[in-house]
């Protein structure tokens, strides 16, 4: 009697990358040691924008330890093209030059000026502090408007304007939606600028190979095949002769989604002296040097009827590149582009970016990309047209969601979402949260005029994840597919290796992808490898970012060892000498219908496979198979959240008492990951909304420069998490998941600042900017006791009061 | 300094943190540096039973002492209750905290057997954590102590 198999997928099976990690054994790139190996530092500017006069690096060479110093001029020979901009979003998008080092002009604080290459970490630190630069300091601007005004400094003179790009959508009749409406709302949002903090600083290691002549970059990247390819292109090291790794990376959140200056230049240095180079960011460099995220001015208003039926809604933006364009700089924001209109039902919507560059580091992608923005436009103009029309936030919401589809529908951005139940992911929020108990709670304190009030928060999103179909990639002006690869192997003892392009840093794809491969084979995930992060094993790849991983490459695997199946079934088809359409797979063994006697297991296919004899006419030997995986459409998960508030009315500071969250992302793999990605993933948005922001001073230093001065929450600021979720499948890919790595973060910041207004509402507190700290909370009290104040003076004298920030339609 | 066991003995920079002694000069890559500031804890280790940030102190004042890293906190080949409860309840992501917290952790379990919710987070303030939003992390220090209180007890 055979047991029925087990299935891994969607159980709880533990991570398979622990025991190495929590026994200190993991292989982070700062913990390389190769023999021969020189350590680089890098010289920052501690200008914003300065013309570069001349560098002294005579004393610098004479330290002890240092074996080289070069500046720009030095290494300019090393480079075959400028760091890449990988998203050519216009025609006329403007790109400023971007070399490894800067040779006539710093454009931001921590802009790379110099390198030392010295036998340690702190020789190489001692001569960077002797280098001597004779800067002439230049106008600097650090804010967005200020940059787009005539006469503003301009952060390339070659380009003359601040202007990168202007990027237009508009779909339906926008114009008559405004004319027709009852009510507009207007408002005006302000993304902070957030420093990622990948608790792993970036570092790189570029090592010769005297054999090949070519080289190995082991990097803390999340994109070692984008790696490979841009490195390449900059370097003119030929693609064929480059092997890049990324060993155990610590975090990333879309920071190491990049080619970096840094890995360009330890590759140079490693070309040049012949040794192996490495360079590790320290923190401070890493708050300068590695890019930012957010960093946007959201102008939005929503159309609608008197009975709260949206019917168009206008966005404009501006978005801070910073002073250089990296890979994803230009993309962040159209990201977002299509999202604004979120999970609403409309028909008449327009969207316009303006991207502007200035004296900070450059942007790129943060956890979420382009999609937190707009969520949080989105959810916050919903909750202040219900306060406009005196209406409950959910009812504003169920009167515009989509009627719940599993099909592909159009949205009015003009994409199409693959699947969604809003409806449903609401319901059971409701439900968990006892919504009915905690208004009742909230009327209590209220006329009990409680100190600290209670703020109900919500927020409902979908996002645009699993970055693929590489025609939209291409039709955004993406510079490579979006197509994800893997190959799975049977070897010949019938354990499996799975080679997937995608590359984890924290997200346990080896688990994830062994569960699916074992599920497929019959076998354990204990008898699964999976090899990852290294281009030498896994020659194709896009990598991990955007939540492609699993609705991607995870299917990718799926398809690979289904192909895999279907090979080794023809084998045991003839093994059996039975017809292949005979032959039933199930619990790791093939047998033949109605004799289940007949049988011969994956194993001893697999020998067969391998010994090559005694195989169908014609097969080739072997039974390894790969699979290119390009879907048809994004995916595009979607849930309810509910942030639970205590607002102290006296001093401002808001302790968030409970956390609901109803997330969809389709069918799971493994609850326990996917629980700890919407964990983390909410924390970071619960950080953005309370605790972080990059701050600059005008002449464009980053005031908030360490972990002293930016606020990354610990344990006694967050709270715990009550999750559920709903499970609808996306017609996009054969295992029906979506991807869940950004929801978390897509879904909250606007769930706890619409918790805090709500609270406050009595006050008539209608807008707080994030971060919402305890002085911005209790400021923004005062300030509308004073227009309380005000208004009733203005009332006496005939004028109307103003409800909403932005004034009256 | 004794370092899990293991006596090392070596000369040193006055200003070589003890951080950058255990990696660089002993190879113990498990303790692991995350800022400048003392700020993120990932490279917590025992000193004298102590937790210190390894940043915190320089190599010198360690001269003499005993570490414990994250390295030499399993007993017989097995793991700490510490290690195995990070494991069980999914406590980590990416890794890199991980040795630092789970070297709060285990020192917090010494001073405070059972320690509420409450305290576990305050006594994990100065250990930062990027991927998990710490409630897992709670979570395992939860079951790692109420393990080790049973072991204790017979």
């Amino acid at each position: 009697m055979t047991q029925a198999p087990e299935k891994y997928v969607g159980g709880g099976v533990l991570r398979k990358e622990d025991p190495a990690l929590v026994t200190g054994r993991g292989t982070y790139v700062d913990n390389m040691r190769l023999p021969g190996m020189l350590h680089a530092a890098v010289l920052r500017s501690p200008y914003a924008h300065a013309r570069i006069r001349s560098i002294d690096t005579s004393a610098a060479k004479e330290q002890p330890g240092v074996v080289a110093v070069f500046t720009g001029d030095d290494l300019a020979d090393e480079w075959a093209a400028p760091l890449p901009c990988g998203w050519q979003v216009t025609e006329d998008l403007r790109i400023p030059n971007h070399w490894p080092l800067a040779r006539e002009e710093v454009n931001y604080v921590g802009d790379a000026v110099a390198v030392v290459v010295a036998v340690d970490r702190y020789r190489a630190r001692d001569a960077v502090d002797m280098i001597e630069v004779d800067y002439e300091p230049l106008d600097v601007v650090t804010d967005m408007e200020e940059a787009l005004r005539d006469g503003s400094p301009v952060v390339h003179e070659d380009l003359g304007t601040n202007e990168c790009y202007t990027w237009p959508l508009e779909v339906g009749d926008v114009e008559g939606a405004f004319e027709k409406a009852d009510v507009v709302v207007k408002e005006r949002y302000i993304q902070q600028r957030l420093i990622p903090n990948a608790i792993e600083t970036r570092g790189v290691v570029a090592q010769p190979d005297p054999v090949t002549g070519g080289f190995t970059v082991y990097s803390s990247t999340q994109v070692p095949h984008l790696l490979k390819i841009t490195l390449s292109a900059v370097s003119g090291v030929p693609e064929n002769k480059l092997r890049v790794v990324a060993p155990d990376v610590g975090g990333g959140f879309g920071s190491k989604l990049n080619i970096y200056a840094e890995e360009a230049l330890a590759l140079a240095l490693a070309r040049r002296l012949n040794t192996p180079i490495k360079w590790v960011e320290d923190r401070s460099e890493n708050y300068l040097a590695t890019i930012h995220g957010r960093d946007q001015i959201q102008d939005i208003e929503v159309a609608a009827t008197s009975d709260g039926k949206i019917l168009g809604m206008r966005v404009k933006i501006l978005a801070d590149m910073g002073a250089y364009l990296q890979l994803g700089t230009t993309v962040v924001p159209l990201l977002g582009a299509f999202m604004y209109p979120g999970v609403y039902n409309f028909d008449a919507y327009s969207f316009t970016c303006t991207a502007v560059f200035t004296n900070k580091t450059p942007t790129d992608a943060y956890r979420g990309a382009g999609r937190p923005e707009a969520a949080y436009a989105c959810e916050r103009i919903i909750d202040a047209l219900a306060r406009r029309l005196d209406m409950d936030p959910v009812e504003v919401r169920r009167k515009n969601f989509y009627e719940p589809f599993d099909e592909p529908t159009t949205t009015p951005a003009g994409i199409q979402y693959d699947s969604m139940n809003m409806q449903g992911a609401l319901d059971k929020l409701l439900e968990i949260s006892n919504y009915e108990e905690l208004r009742e709670e909230q009327r209590r304190r209220r006329e009990q005029n409680d100190p600290v009030q209670l703020g109900l928060g919500f927020s409902t999103y979908t996002e645009i994840c699993g970055i693929a179909p590489s025609q939209v990639v291409a039709s955004l002006g993406g510079g490579g597919g979006g197509w994800e690869a893997a190959s799975v192997r049977l070897l010949s003892s019938g354990k499996v290796e799975v080679v997937t392009g995608t590359s984890p840093h924290g997200q346990g794809h080896v688990t994830s992808w062994s569960q699916i491969a074992a599920d497929v084979l019959g076998v354990s995930p204990d008898d699964v490898e999976v090899i990852h992060g290294d281009t030498a094993s896994a020659p194709w790849g896009r990598d991990t970012y955007g939540s492609r991983s699993l609705p991607v490459g995870g299917v990718a695997v799926y398809l690979a060892a289904q192909k895999v199946v279907e090979k080794a079934k023809k084998i045991a088809a003839h093994m059996l000498e039975a017809a292949e359409g005979d032959i039933e797979f199930e619990g790791g063994r093939f047998s033949v219908v109605g004799s289940p006697e007949k049988s011969v297991s994956m194993q001893e296919v697999a020998g067969r496979a391998y010994l090559g004899v005694g195989l169908p006419e014609g097969m080739e030997p072997g039974l390894s198979e790969e699979q290119f995986f390009d879907p048809p459409n994004f995916t595009f998960p979607f849930g309810a959240h509910l942030c639970v508030s205590e607002v102290d009315t006296e001093t401002g500071k808001v302790r968030i008492r409970d956390y609901f969250a109803v997330d969809d992302c389709g069918p799971i793999i493994n609850p326990q990951i996917v629980e700890g990605q919407l964990h983390g993933g909410i924390a970071q948005g619960i950080a953005q909304a309370l605790y972080e922001e990059a701050v600059y001073d005008e002449d464009g230093n980053l005031v908030t420069g360490s972990m002293v001065d930016y606020l990354v929450p610990a344990a006694p600021e967050l709270p715990n998490y009550t999750l559920e979720r709903t499970v609808t499948p996306s017609p996009s890919n054969a295992l029906g998941v979506k991807g869940v790595g950004e929801a978390g973060t897509i879904g909250s910041p606007q769930a706890v600042i619409n918790s805090i207004i709500d609270a406050l509402a009595p006050f008539g507190v209608t807008h707080i900017d994030m971060p919402a700290s305890p002085w911005k909370v209790w400021q923004a009290i005062q300030e509308a006791r004073g227009r309380e104040a005000g208004s009733r003076e203005a009332n006496l004298s005939g004028r109307p009061a103003q409800t909403e920030q932005g004034g009256e339609a | 300094m004794t370092v899990d066991g293991r006596t090392h003995v070596a000369e040193v920079e006055p200003r070589l943190l003890l951080l950058h002694h255990l990696r660089e000069n002993l190879g113990i890559g498990g303790v692991h540096w995350g800022c400048d500031t003392t700020s993120c804890g990932a490279c917590t280790v025992l000193l004298n039973g102590e937790s210190v940030k390894s940043c915190t102190i320089l190599a010198v004042q360690a001269d003499g002492c005993e570490i414990t890293t994250v390295r030499g906190i399993a007993s017989d080949g097995g793991w700490h209750p510490v290690q195995k409860a990070f494991h069980e309840n999914h406590g980590l992501q990416c890794g890199y905290c991980t040795p630092g917290m789970i070297m709060a952790s285990v020192s917090l379990l010494k001073e405070n057997p059972e320690p509420t919710e409450q305290e576990i987070r305050e006594a994990l303030e100065g250990n930062l954590c990027r991927c998990t939003g710490y409630e897992n992390i709670v979570r395992a220090v939860q079951q790692a102590s109420r393990e080790m209180r049973q072991v204790a007890a017979s």
